[in-house]
């Protein structure tokens, strides 16, 4: 009997820790979310990425529908270009657009899309035209300076006669 | 001056001339394994006394750690009015790193002490040489299984350890301190990653079990065979497990997620 | 010493060499066990009794000499086969050494399982046997823990012989053991020796029993053997080591003093002028 009672325990101990890992996989990490190759891929160029990374989220209305895939350069295009992975049940219009946009002030970058209004449907593999960069804080603030500085200059100019 | 350097000399070598016997106790352990496929029974005995009995000592700990990290991290984020990231702070520091060494710590307290001891005392009341003289192979008959059950209980333990601590934390940061429950998943989810840190975490756990085996089972055999020795031998274990634990986990890490 | 031919032989030991680390523990010995008798082990504390019985069994290796087990040189065969000339002998050990996880009956039954795939009802009335033998067939569901001295080390008897040997060691049979207990236990080896034609070596240092129970003894000392013969033969020794040894005489030829400079020597070497 005490036989039995022990294999009972071993039992329920190495069910109560693949559960731990299911829990883990499914309900911790993003691997129920991350279907693997289900889905379509479509690639964008931007001129800055800014701080981007594989995995970031792909948001449509601020619902998240994808995932970026990948963020190379192209030598072509002097541009950085980025695959991103959708959902298969979403479908998106040629004419969307794609920006990458900050969660929050400090938090991590995401590629927000805005459907068009186009009949015609983006395909696996083609290309969105319309992108916008990173919003780079260091430019923001270093073009915010010149045109202060510059705005000085010209009243500094307008006050002598 | 000299004598300072003969020391270090003789230190350095009597270091070596362990780390080979346990190297060649090891491969004699692996040798013993595949004899197991035949007596199931001996190891699901020893899965008993080393998994199962951990179980509670682990899952208690991974819970308080795991609401610790949840007030403690609560309190450091919600500064930045970033608590919404409290599920991921709590999730990531148990599964790349809390689970499996904290748990590979206790579990060098509980279960490999518990190991050497007994070991120790079956060689020092001579039923291992007693085993010999009946013709059965204390390696087969009472090192492997041990072995084996250490090292296959670890990465479960480990698990269980993180599962529960997430738990802990939900149960702090979303039922106590009010974080949104939907935020803490999300958060949660879009920040780990299966493979670079769950796989990652169960990887360092195995190697953690597996060392923690290793120490366990070599300081039981080779214990001077007195009351003294092998209280001696139960100490190292602790202690020298401990300090692989850590440094392999340095090394790991390093090597895991230092790239990113 | 060859008064038995070989084949009488159960256990032929030549020129047997040891040393623990610098200190020689066996300086070139030789003994012959007959087959199916009584052969005892005597010598002072300290001499190596027990590691003559590992060299036996394999467990040691010598630094030279043979050991040879039923014509077959223990240190020289294969592992296989050292396992096997194993089975055909027992090591009763001075605690016991039963396994102290397992009850009296699986204790007896240990070799049994291990060595034979016997069914259990087949291996249960076995077991029994053995424990009757040993008068504890009653004990069977009892720990180790549970046991005395006395009866923890019929246990192991019973269990030295689950596998029919055909030789049992002893390793200090009699050591702690009150006078009721020594009796069962010579017994019991005159018992296995007479009816089963078991050969069987003790090793101890108590030499009214041993004198009452041995076929042939041996004395042993500083790594050589200093006598050999039947009890009556010993008995009647001229040697001053032997008549010391059985009379339990505190000085002779083993000094009561460890060596040591002049005692006067020594209190005035505190004396400073």
């Amino acid at each position: 009997m005490q036989k039995r009672t022990q294999e009972i325990a071993v039992g329920v101990f190495v069910a109560a820790g693949l559960a731990a890992l299911v829990m883990l996989a499914m309900k911790v990490s993003n691997l129920s979310s991350f279907s693997g190759q289900e889905g379509f891929e479509v690639v964008a160029h931007f001129e800055n990425i800014g701080g981007l990374k594989e995995r970031a989220p792909v948001t449509v209305a601020g619902v998240r529908i994808g995932r970026v895939k990948s963020v190379v350069y192209d030598d072509k295009a002097y541009e950085a270009l980025v695959t991103i992975n959708i959902d298969s049940k979403h479908k998106l219009p040629e004419d969307t657009s794609a920006s990458i946009l900050t969660a929050g002030l400090l938090g991590e970058q995401y590629i927000a899309l805005e459907p068009g209004g186009s009949e015609k449907m983006l395909k696996y593999g083609e290309e969105i035209k319309l992108t916008q960069s990173a919003f780079i804080l260091e430019q923001m603030v270093g073009r915010f300076l010149f045109d202060k500085a510059a705005e000085g200059n010209k009243t500094a100019e307008g006050a002598v006669p | 001056m000299i004598d300072w350097f003969q020391n270090l000399g003789r230190t350095s070598l009597a270091i070596f001339e362990r780390l080979g016997c346990s190297g060649l106790f090891l491969l004699r352990v692996l040798a013993a394994l595949p004899a197991l496929a035949t007596r199931p029974r001996l190891l699901i005995i020893q899965l008993y006394s080393v998994g199962v009995l951990s179980m509670m000592l682990i899952v208690i700990s991974g819970l308080n750690v795991g609401m610790v990290l949840g007030l403690q991290g609560y309190n450091t984020l919600v500064d930045f009015g970033a608590e919404d990231s409290l599920g991921q702070v709590v999730a990531l520091s148990l599964v790349r790193e809390l689970g499996p060494v904290v748990a590979a710590l206790l579990f060098a307290g509980r279960a490999g002490s518990a190991l050497t001891a007994e070991i120790g005392l079956m060689k020092a009341t001579e039923q291992l040489a007693g085993m010999e003289m009946m013709a059965v192979d204390p390696m087969k008959r009472v090192i492997a299984p041990r072995f084996i059950a250490a090292v296959l209980s670890m990465p479960l333990l480990a698990t269980m350890f993180s599962a529960v601590g997430v738990l802990g934390g939900y149960f702090v940061g979303v039922g106590l301190l009010g974080v949104d429950s939907g935020a803490f998943w999300s958060q949660m989810q879009s920040k780990v990653d299966f493979y670079d840190d769950i796989v990652n975490g169960l990887v360092k756990s195995v190697v953690f079990g597996f060392v923690a085996a290793w120490i366990a089972v070599f300081e039981g055999y080779d214990a001077v065979p007195t009351t003294e020795g092998v209280s001696r031998a139960t100490t190292r274990t602790v202690v020298h497990t401990a300090f692989a634990v850590l440094g392999l986990d340095f090394i790991l890490t390093a090597l895991m997620f230092g790239s990113d | 010493m060859s008064q038995h031919d070989d084949s009488a032989l159960m256990v032929k030991i030549r020129d047997l060499r040891f040393a623990h680390g610098a200190r020689t523990i066996f300086d070139g010995m030789d003994f012959d066990i007959p087959r199916g008798k009584i052969t005892a082990i005597m010598g002072p504390s300290g001499t190596g009794k027990t590691t003559l019985l590992r060299l036996i069994g394999g467990q040691l290796a010598p630094l030279a000499g043979s050991v040879l087990v039923e014509g077959e040189n223990i240190h020289g065969v294969s592992r296989d086969n050292l396992y096997r000339l194993r089975k055909r002998m027992s090591l009763l050990f001075q605690t016991g050494a039963l396994f102290t996880d397992l009850t009296v009956f699986e204790n007896v039954a240990f070799p049994l399982r291990e060595h034979t795939r016997l069914p259990e009802s087949m291996l249960r009335d076995l077991v029994l046997m053995k424990l009757q033998v040993v008068g504890l067939r009653g004990a069977r569901d009892l720990m180790p823990a549970e046991l005395s001295g006395g009866m923890a080390r019929r246990v192991a008897l019973a269990r030295a012989i689950a596998l029919d040997p055909a030789m049992i060691m002893y390793d200090e049979p009699f050591t702690g053991q009150d006078p009721i207990t020594v009796g069962v236990i010579m017994q019991l080896i005159r018992m296995l020796t007479d009816t089963l034609g078991i050969t069987s070596i003790i090793v101890s240092h108590d030499v009214h029993e041993l004198s009452m129970i041995s076929d042939y003894m041996y004395m042993i000392a500083g790594g050589k053997v200093v006598g050999y013969g039947t009890p009556q033969e010993l008995g009647h020794s001229e040697s001053g080591w032997i008549r010391q040894f059985l009379g339990g005489l505190p000085d002779g030829p083993v000094p009561f003093h460890y060596p040591a400079v002049d005692y006067a020597q020594d209190l005035l070497a505190g004396v400073t002028p």
